[in-house]
């Protein structure tokens, strides 16, 4: 695995990222804009949202039509989306269009239309999304988990609310533009096969004459955390419990991480075999790491008939507590040679490899090659795990249930 | 790239596209077996036989399985579809052995009984998840009434009650019936060492006895319906609908995606520009699958129950207009680009490969490459796109409805009275 990362900065903030896969016939690329639903005014959540549907209604001198066929043609398959830090744009395509794609993204992020004819249709479009998400229960259950996990405005979603959507003018979109689509914070990953120059050269082209805006400042609210149920007539009881963490950024990121796999990846993993092995509580059962720059959590996810959710709820409690008690080699092991496998096989994926590169530089201000995270994960031993779990245990759970009936949550709530 | 079979005595086809230069190798056994195998009193029990393989052999308990698929790193797993069970790992090129090892003991399982009755849990619990998921079951109630007593038309997953009722012993009978060797091809993508993997098929497979195996290859007669299922406590209204198509064996299979493409993909179609574009819909969408001797367009709606019978009324207009006048040069030369390079993009992975070449040996006996396929899509006409709207009427369709909707006008998509 040898790699390079090229990285450059530009003179107004703008930072490139560019991993050549030379043994590949794709090539892809991750825009970053500092545009994240965590910039969303009160009373007008949802903002960020449409304005990134906004801004792919028309741009430079393509109109909305136009801009979906162009990249049809060049046969882009491509997403945008909206965390809580960023609104990203992404795609991967045959390697030979990339220069053409990405000077059409630097239309939409650089000079969106933000016609007026297209802000009914947005808003319906936003409108949309937030009613299908009242049908989607275990998407439901993980965002209000989140919430109350996180101070405001890190604990939001993006989708916003009827009344939110409703509230918004196209003046607030108009002052939403230029305050967080701007250079500096943008990240642009690209991977792929690329010819490093020539890029450089054609983003400086496209981006270098871009003006940077001070970015405001983010006023935090206390956490809610606790107990909280959704009462909802389901088949299933959906429960979410989330425990503090760290970041991406911090140094102990990957001790945290194994710990998590343990508990979830692969067929071995705890939650896997306690709750639905042994006990065939559940379908589906989880645990991941969810990050912002400063701060992180572990969230956890099972779904289980309503009679049997209280057995489920204890049974993933007793898991996280139990975890403090420490992991045992064979676990370590396995996990080591499942991560192992996952960092080769992203070689095979421009896109991926576009994604990581952007989002290391947002966390850690550097990229790490697949063979530095290598080195790390050969570095975690049973003891470093059992250090960081012994200062870090899980504890202080945030519990939210979707469901016929609520749950008693003893451990769960101090 | 180099494609490679082999035939064991007993039958068991041997398959591989070896890439010498690819960072994986994706391994499966692909069984020749699914929901249209099963009779109604079998409902579910290809699925369930699937979860069964990982619960453990005369050698492995389910233990054993999880814990050797996680020592060699591998992202293993199993799905089931109405024709077809595959059991699947990817892994670096190191571990091929291991895996086809482990892999090939799963596909003769113990079926113990207490193991049987856990497992039983566990697929309730995905049925009642998938119960809590729009659409809500539309899918399968519109595959039942489209299908009518044709076995294409059976769930999947089963109802609790068929699941309910299985027993070890019926399940035994299925497996004996559906899994012999001359039923089921090994397939490999990727960085595969074809002698090795021929030689340890010889040794692990060798013995499975061969029976003789049929599939019901009744023709299908689509009866076309049009039902409305009351959820009070669904926000959206979900609409699915089944016409027919290509099956897995034609040649217009490739006209007909390029069809699907341009009337219902999700982004740049017809529909996506007078439905979602617009923020009428939250979803609608056309979706081709094909089965062997039979095939079908699905398409799918997803918007406010106030909005639904004029939605429906604008997508059968469009869809007309199609009949009618077909699709125009610029469109199709978009699908073209859009569609291949979705093939070439996901050819990357030979754990995606390993989908398109085990699939296209199981049911039609034939190898083709990535460029194959891109060949066959860029020969494809407009007078051959028009041909097969003509061919497969996407306005003769049936519908099911889900939502809060106590009922809904089906306007011209109401069936003609038999």
């Amino acid at each position: 695995m040898t790699q390079e990362i090229h990285i450059e900065q530009f003179d107004n903030g703008l930072m490139l990222l560019a991993e050549p896969m030379p043994w590949l016939e794709s090539a892809a690329f991750t825009f970053l804009v500092p545009a994240g639903c965590s910039r969303d005014p009160r009373g007008r959540s949802g903002l960020a949202g449409f304005t990134c549907e906004m801004v792919q209604r028309g741009a430079g001198t393509r109109d909305s039509r136009q801009f979906i066929e162009d990249l049809e043609m060049l046969g882009v398959d491509g997403s945008a989306s909206v965390s809580n830090a960023h609104t990203s744009f992404s795609g991967a395509m045959p390697a030979e269009n990339l220069e053409e794609t990405l000077s059409i993204y630097a239309d939409v992020v650089l000079r969106p239309h933000l016609d007026e004819e297209e802000f009914e249709d947005s808003r319906l479009v936003c409108l949309q999304e937030v009613r299908a998400l009242e049908d989607d229960f275990a998407q439901k259950v993980m965002l209000e988990l989140r919430r109350r996990r996180y101070p405001d405005p890190y604990g939001r979603s993006s989708q916003g609310t009827e009344e939110s959507l409703h509230a918004i003018e196209m003046d607030d979109i108009r002052r939403f533009f230029p305050a967080f689509y701007q250079p500096r914070g943008f990240i642009l990953g690209v991977a792929g096969k690329l010819d490093w120059p020539r890029l450089r050269q054609r983003v400086a082209q496209l981006f270098g004459g871009w003006r940077p805006a001070p970015p405001p400042e983010i006023i935090e609210t206390p956490i809610t955390g606790g107990y909280h149920h959704i009462p909802h007539e389901t088949s299933q009881t959906h429960i979410g419990v989330a425990y503090p963490s760290v970041s991406y950024a911090d140094e102990d990121y990957f001790q945290a991480r194994g710990a998590v796999g343990i508990l979830s990846d692969g067929m071995s993993s705890r939650l896997f075999t306690e709750i639905r092995e042994k006990r065939g509580l559940c379908y589906s059962v989880y645990a991941s790491c969810h990050s912002l720059q400063d701060r992180g959590s572990v969230v956890c996810y099972a779904g289980t008939t309503t009679d049997r959710a209280q057995e489920t709820l204890d049974v993933l409690l007793h898991e996280l507590v139990r975890l403090s008690s420490g992991i045992e080699p064979d676990e370590l092991h396995r996990l080591k040679a499942r991560i192992k496998s996952v960092l080769i096989m992203q070689q095979e994926s421009s896109m991926s490899r576009s994604g990581a590169i952007a989002s290391d530089w947002y966390f850690l201000r550097r990229a790490r090659t697949l063979e530095e995270i290598g080195r790390i994960v050969d570095g975690l031993t049973q003891d470093s795990i059992n250090r960081y779990l012994a200062s870090h245990p899980p504890q202080d759970f945030t519990v939210v249930t979707l469901g016929d009936k609520q749950l008693e949550t003893a451990l769960a709530v101090p | 790239m180099q494609f490679r079979d082999h035939r064991l005595p007993n039958g068991l086809e041997i398959i591989a596209e070896c890439n010498p230069d690819a960072y994986s190798a994706a391994i499966g056994f692909f069984v020749n077996t699914g929901s249209r195998d099963e009779n109604p009193e079998l409902a579910g029990v290809s699925h369930f036989l699937e979860h069964m393989a990982f619960k453990g052999t005369p050698t492995r308990t389910a233990a054993d399985v999880n814990r050797e698929l996680d020592e060699i790193g591998s992202h293993a797993n199993a799905f089931t579809s109405e024709e077809q069970t595959v059991y699947y790992a990817a892994v670096l090129p190191e571990w091929q052995g291991r895996a086809v090892d482990i892999l090939s003991d799963i596909l003769r399982p113990s079926l113990r009984d207490d193991d049987f009755e856990l497992e039983k849990q566990v697929i309730l619990e995905e049925i009642a998840k998938y119960d809590d998921q729009p659409p809500f079951g539309a899918g399968e109630k519109c595959m039942a009434m489209h299908f009518g007593s044709h076995p294409l038309g059976q769930s999947v997953l089963g109802t609790a009650d068929s699941v309910g009722a299985l027993t070890p012993a019926l399940m035994r009978e299925y497996f004996e019936r559906r899994y012999s060797p001359a039923n089921i091809a090994l397939v490999a993508a990727g960085n595969v060492d074809f002698d090795a993997l021929v030689a340890d098929a010889r040794q692990r497979c060798g013995d499975w006895p061969c029976l003789p195996v049929q599939r019901n290859m009744a023709p299908v007669s689509a009866s076309l319906g049009f039902e409305v299922i009351s959820r009070a406590t669904a926000a959206q209204q979900y609409v699915v609908q089944i016409a027919d198509g290509p099956a897995i064996e034609d040649k217009d299979r490739y006209a007909g995606r390029l069809l699907a493409t341009i009337l219902g993909d999700e982004s740049g179609s017809r529909f996506f520009w007078e439905l979602v574009d617009t923020g009428l819909a939250e979803c609608a969408s056309i979706t081709p699958y094909e089965f062997q001797r039979a095939g079908v367009f699905m398409t799918f709606l997803c918007c406010a129950p106030e909005d639904t019978e004029q939605n429906l009324e604008r997508m059968y207009d469009i869809l007309h207009e199609a009949e009618r006048h077909g699709v125009t040069d610029a469109e199709l030369t978009r699908a073209k680009s859009k569609v291949c390079s979705q093939v070439v993009l996901q050819g990357e992975r030979p754990s995606n490969r390993l989908f398109s070449v085990g699939g296209s040996w199981i049911a039609r006996r034939e190898y083709r490459t990535v460029r194959d396929a891109v060949e066959s899509y860029r020969a494809v006409t407009v007078a051959q796109i028009h041909e097969l709207i003509r061919q497969y009427s996407l306005t003769r369709c049936t519908t099911v409805a889900v939502g809060p909707l106590p009922d809904l006008n089906p306007g011209r998509f109401a069936p003609p009275r038999t």
